[in-house]
Formats: structure tokens, sequence, C-alpha cells
């Protein structure tokens, strides 16, 4: 796993410190709970337990049971529960033990918290975040990428960083925004990863792509863990003189379109690199924002390197069939330069 | 607790009844002359149950309605022209066109949440708003409607299931009109009585004659206070009847004629017009007074509504996000001391203290949200079970004057009987 280097989006240093992914996220969680007294965190042990990975350690003990909410395992009234404080003027962050099972709330999330503004102009400002992805062999129902299912909900957010210091900063500006966010934290990099963060407050805005490494022959779009893998397929392609642009998406909901189109106008080829599965995933949408804005600007076919389409398997050697990583990003790439 | 209700809130329950009624007929009028875009759905015969209930609510408290509670709505304050101009998918609506029915709300004011199709997603929502106005040291109490057919869903018992294990001052009133669409409710739920279920949380419920407009207020009340003072949630049964189809559009021929005769004798405005007088509360010319002040009312009210514009297309693109400072403008109202919830005072150890734990006594909820296996039976109920003609206990005084006190559990079960059929 290739070191983050750079702490903010244009790779500035900062007095910070280094920190792990799940540490940014923690820290979020307790400076905005310290900041502001209408955060509340509530999920199934989130409490005594600190969370199933311990991202919430601490903030029992330091804002108690009334901000700290252990639930039963019914996500569907958590998430309802949230939408109602928030109505009241709080600023719940939701935590879904595993992101997969998100879509026992599904409901909740896309019909009634999604719409509220839209129908009634009701803001539901709320918060809900939870481990998500593959790589860690946790099989079918704890590895799940669900993030396109929300994608295509009107009135959500969704968010998906890479870096510590985009975890901590996009999730601050996620509980300080006035809508309903998704913000989903890849499991694989919660200790496997560290950053720089600033000592100081700091957000990271919501819509903003980021252009993680600079190149000319093409772009590689992707985000979450998988940024990763594209920057080690990008140093690979670096050696056979292929210099390629890495974009890191951190929010797909709203899509930086103008990042996007950007690079691509002056790479002329696009390769999308997602953990999610193929048909439906964001490469599809990037496809066509690039058809429709970008048509003559393109040298080649638009290129997916994605997981398979089917469930997450549990064997580590299917799993590894299953995700992209370097190699499948760097052949792909080979072949698209090619254009 | 019960005490007797002053005239003006005798006839304030009467008003809201009538007012409920006379809003839906103008409806029915609207829709067969198309100005209905959608759908439009009768609470003909359970009025009683929306103005009793609601009007048991104080100002600061909140509700969420679901389709067949527009009485709940009018009470809360809503204004006629704007259930009109909702169902007529109208500019000036509270939704500017976008949603219709009842499914519109208002969070600064009223403190109405809106539905959403979805049977039983506001019972969580309402719980949340309930722990979150006692997190804020409010005192208020939240309540919300469903039917016996939205009882079944999954999202009902996670909601109901969490309230209770929060104690929230939540009151949730299930209306059993013994139809969901066209099945019957013995078709759906192998209970007698739908109160039972809350037997499953361990929180208290009541059955109450749901076309018995005091005795449902004087519940609701019981169990509204008693919500607010800490106790935890409360399930309320109304048993009623849906009169109507489930739209207008269904004849609900499926009805039993025997079935629908039996509560059509059992009209809730016309039994307690027949109460009022018996006490000397109502007179023909007051109920003139009222007649005409509707009346007045609802012609002005339907005029304004339709002379609202339809909505420009364009706003269609609108409003999906919140965005601009002002968007957002509710603030946490705080009425206790929020140096109670931040640090140091809100430092605990973080270990479960389950008090009385393994002495098989209650914990008495004195420690934080958790019943662990001393979870109270269900024993009690609301007040007084003969409220409901359904218990053994003497009535209540209020109660014990509504008119006809016929057996509401017998009548229900042979109804049900009936529909099997």
């Amino acid at each position: 796993m290739p070191k983050t280097n750079g702490a903010g989006p244009n790779g500035s240093a900062s007095n910070g410190t280094q920190v792990t992914f799940l540490e940014a996220i923690k820290q979020a969680m307790f400076e905005e709970m310290e900041r502001d007294p209408a955060v509340v965190l509530i999920g199934e042990d989130v409490g005594v337990y600190g969370g199933a990975f311990k991202t919430s350690e601490g903030l029992l003990e330091r804002f108690g049971w009334e901000r700290v909410i252990d639930t039963p395992i019914s996500e569907s009234a958590i998430i309802g529960a949230a939408c109602g404080m928030s109505y009241c003027g709080l600023r719940p962050i939701c935590e879904m033990q595993f992101i997969d099972f998100i879509v026992c709330a599904f409901n909740q999330i896309t019909n009634f918290v999604a719409k509220g503004h839209y129908l009634w102009n009701a803001p539901a400002p709320m918060v809900v975040r939870g481990p998500s992805g593959g790589g860690v062999h946790g099989g079918p129902f704890h590895s799940a990428n669900p993030e396109m299912y929300f994608v295509h909900t009107p009135g959500l957010k969704v968010i998906y960083p890479s870096t510590p210091y985009d975890a901590k900063g996009l999730l601050k500006a996620a509980v300080r925004d006035n809508n309903p966010v998704l913000f989903f934290e890849h499991k694989f990099l919660y200790r496997r990863i560290k950053g720089e963060v600033p000592a100081d407050d700091y957000t990271v805005p919501i819509g903003k792509a980021v252009v993680r490494r600079e190149g000319k022959h093409l772009t590689i779009i992707s985000y979450a863990a998988m940024m990763h893998t594209s920057l080690e397929a990008a140093e690979a392609l670096a050696k056979e003189g292929i210099e390629a642009e890495v974009i890191d998406l951190r929010t797909l909901l709203p899509l930086d379109e103008e990042t996007i189109l950007n690079s691509v106008k002056k790479t002329n080829k696009c390769l999308v690199v997602h953990e999610d599965t193929r048909t439906g995933g964001i490469a599809g949408e990037v496809a066509a924002i690039l058809f429709e804005k970008a048509f003559h600007d393109l040298d080649g076919p638009l290129v997916r390197v994605t997981s398979l389409d089917t469930p997450v398997p549990y064997a580590p050697t299917l799993e590894e069939h299953f995700l992209p990583n370097a190699k499948k990003i760097f052949s792909a790439a080979k072949e698209l330069a090619r254009y | 607790m019960k005490k007797e209700l002053t005239r003006q809130q005798y006839l304030d329950l009467y008003y809201y009844m009538r007012l409920n009624r006379a809003v839906e007929d103008m409806m029915v009028k609207l829709f067969r002359q198309n100005k209905i875009v959608g759908g439009l759905y009768s609470s003909l015969g359970q009025e009683a149950i929306s103005v009793g209930t609601a009007y048991a609510l104080e100002k600061k408290d909140w509700l969420a309605p679901m389709i067949r509670n527009i009485g709940a709505l009018l009470v809360k304050g809503v204004r006629p022209r704007d259930v009109f101009m909702q169902h007529m998918a109208k500019y000036d609506s509270p939704t500017k066109g976008k949603d219709g029915t009842s499914h519109f709300g208002d969070l600064e004011d009223l403190h109405i949440v809106s539905p959403i199709s979805m049977l039983g997603d506001l019972i969580p929502v309402m719980t949340g708003v309930a722990m979150a106005g006692r997190y804020l040291g409010q005192k208020i109490v939240a309540m919300t409607w469903i039917g016996d057919g939205g009882s079944s869903t999954g999202v009902f018992h996670e909601g109901l299931n969490f309230a209770a294990a929060q104690k929230a001052p939540f009151v949730l009133i299930l209306e059993n009109n013994l139809w969901a669409y066209s099945t019957p409710v013995r078709k759906q739920v192998p209970l007698e009585n739908l109160a039972d279920r809350a037997k499953a949380y361990g929180i208290d419920s009541c059955i109450v004659d749901g076309n018995d407009v005091v005795a449902v207020y004087s519940t609701a009340k019981e169990a509204v206070e008693r919500a607010r003072a800490g106790e935890g949630p409360i399930l309320i049964e109304a048993k009623s009847f849906r009169r109507m189809g489930h739209a207008q559009h269904d004849p609900a021929e499926y009805v039993p004629k025997e079935m629908r005769a039996y509560w059509e004798a059992r009209d809730p405005i016309a039994l307690y017009e027949k109460f009022l007088s018996s006490q000397k509360l109502l007179d023909a010319k007051s109920k003139k007074e009222i007649e005409e002040k509707i009346d007045t009312l609802l012609v002005a009210e339907r005029e304004f509504a339709e002379n609202s514009p339809m909505p420009p297309p364009e706003l269609a693109e609108t409003g999906v996000y919140c965005t601009g400072d002002d968007c957002h403008k509710i603030r946490a109202k705080w009425e206790r001391p929020i140096a109670e919830v931040t640090p140091p005072r809100s430092s605990v150890k973080a270990v479960w203290t389950v008090a009385g734990f393994g002495s098989g006594k209650s914990s008495g909820g004195a420690n934080a949200p958790i019943h662990f296996g001393d979870t109270r039976p269900a024993e009690h109920t609301v007040g007084n079970d003969a409220k409901s003609a359904n218990g053994g206990k003497p009535s209540a005084k209020i109660p014990a004057k509504v008119a006809p006190k016929k057996a509401v559990k017998a009548a229900s079960a042979s109804a049900s009987r009936k529909a099997r059929r």
C-alpha cells in the first residue's frame, strides 16, 4: 500500500500529525461533538464497545449516554430516529456497523430522508456512515460497496474518501451540511494507511474531486481503496513511459464533472477503476458525461476496471479474482495508451 | 387525572369533527369535478379518532398524520385551504404541488411531520422527534397513527421496539378500521386485539371505541400525559371501521353489508350529537351556528384553493438539496442547560449498569435506556379498560356518559367473522 504523501488536496504540508484513516474518522466525530452539542452519534454498539471497528471509542466516556446512543439491531429505526432528530435541530451521525446493512434501511433513506426537502421543505441534516468494501475476506455480507444504490437517489450526497486528511475533512463537512450525507469508509484503509492531518479545524468541500497524480497520456479515475491501487499502477506505468493522471473522485454525488472533463480534455483517454461491481457502477456515469461533453476529445474507448458482476465471494482466491488490482489496471491502461 | 371537559372543549371536539367531515365532503365534490389530481382517501366514520387524539396534544407537541388523519391536521392548526390545495396540486399548497394528500408538514410552527406512502416509517421518525425533544429538555410528546394494515410492516416493529427501549415520550394510535384495502384485519393479523402488539415491547396499551370521541380524547389525554411524565411509549388501539373504499376509485364491494350497516348506525358525529344534546351542551341554535361557521369558512377556503395556479413546470427542478444559508432554519431549541450534555458533566464510565439485574426485579428504568432480562409485562393499561367497552373495570365518569356502549369487541369480532365468509 503506497503512502499518501501530501495531506491537503494540493499536497500541501501541514503541522499536523500522521494518523490512520480510522483515527481521522474518530477525530472528526470527536471534534464535531465537542464543537456542537446538537451532534449525536447513534448506532449499534457505538457506546460501551466503541463501535465494531472502534471508530467511536472514547466518545461515550466523554459525551455520555444521551449523545452516544446504542440501539437495537434495527437499521430502519436508527435512520428513522436520526431523521426525526434532525427535524428538531440535531445533527445525528448514524453508524451502520457494516455498510452492507444500510440496505435494511433503504426505504427510510431513499423515500423518507432523501425526498423530504424536495417535497415538503424539510431538510434532514444527518450523516450515515459505516465501513464498506472488500479485500479483507469479509464475505458477501461484510464487503459490499452499495454506494451506487444511493447515487441514484436525488437528495442524498455520497462521499467515499481515500485518505485520512479527506476522511476527516469530509466527515466534518458532512456533519455541517444541511442535507443527508452518506459517508462510506473503506475498511481496508482503516488501519493500513496513515496520513497527515492538520492540528486545526478544517473541512474538505463536498463535491470536489482532486488530482492525485499529474500525467498527460491518460486519465485514471477512481476513489476509495482503488485510488491507492490506481496510484500503484500509475507508478508501474511511469516506468514504461506512460504518465497517467490519477483523479480521486472523493464525492460520488454530486459528481465533480469539471475536474473529470478538464483532465480528459488534456489526456484524451480515460480509464475508470472502481471496486464496485461493473454494471451500474460510477464508470457508466463517467462514460455518459464524457460522451455528452467531451466526445471529440476522446482518442480511445472508455475503459473500465471493476469488480466482477457477482456477489463478493469469501475465499481469498475467489475474492482476489473478483477485485481489481494494480496488475489489471496496468494491463488495461497499457492497452488504452496504444490508441 | 381525568377531569370534566369544559363546555368549550366539548364543542371544540364537535366543531373539529364536523369540520373534518365537511372538508372531506367538499373534496369528494372536487374529486367528482375532476379538480383533484390524484387519489382521494376518506376518513368517513373515523373522525373521532383523528380529532380526539390530536386534541389531547399541546401546541408544542409534535404529530405526524397518516392518510386518514385530516382531522388531526385541522386540530393542530392546518387551514382547510392547504388540504384542498394539496389534493389539487396547487402552487400555493404546502408542497407547492410536489406531493398531494396529507403529505405535508410544518417543522417550525405547527410541528407536523409529513407522512410518506410507505407505512410505518413515521414510527421511528417520531421516536427520534420524541428523543430529540427529551434531549433538548422540551418536555414534548410525539404522536403518530398507524392502521391495522400498517401494523404488519417491519418498520412498525423496529420503531416501536426502539421507542420502548428508549422509553421515548411517544404515543402511537393504532387505528383499526378493519380493512387494509380489501383485506380484512383477521386475514392480516392472528390477534383479536391489535393492542396486544404492545406486549411484545413491554409497553402499555389500551383499546378504545374509536367512534366515541370523548373516550378517544380522554384515553389519548392520559396517554400523552403519561408519556410526557417519562413513562415511555403507549399504544392505543382505536377500533372503528373504514366506511368508504381504500380510495375514491374503490367501491369496497368486498365489505359485508351487515358490517357496513352496523358501523353506519354508529356514526361518531351522530353519536356525539346525541350525547351533547343529552348533556344540554348543544342545542339546535348552536348547532346551526357551527354549521354556518364551517360553511362560510369552507366556501372561502375552497375559493382560495381553486384560484391558486398550478405550479410552473420549472419548479420541478428545484429544491432537491438544501442550499444557501437560510435554507435550514431549524435550530436546536435548548430548554435545559447545555452543560448537562457537554463535557465534563456529560462524562460517564463506559460500562453497562443494569440496576436490579439478576435480582428478578424491574430496573425501574432509572438507568440508561435498557431493559435487560427484566422487561415488564404489559399488563397495565392506560386509564380505564372500560372506556373501550372491552374490559371489566367500571367506566370513568365522562366516558360512561357517552352514548351507546355496545361491545366493540364483540361487534368487530362478528364483523370479522362475516368478513371471512
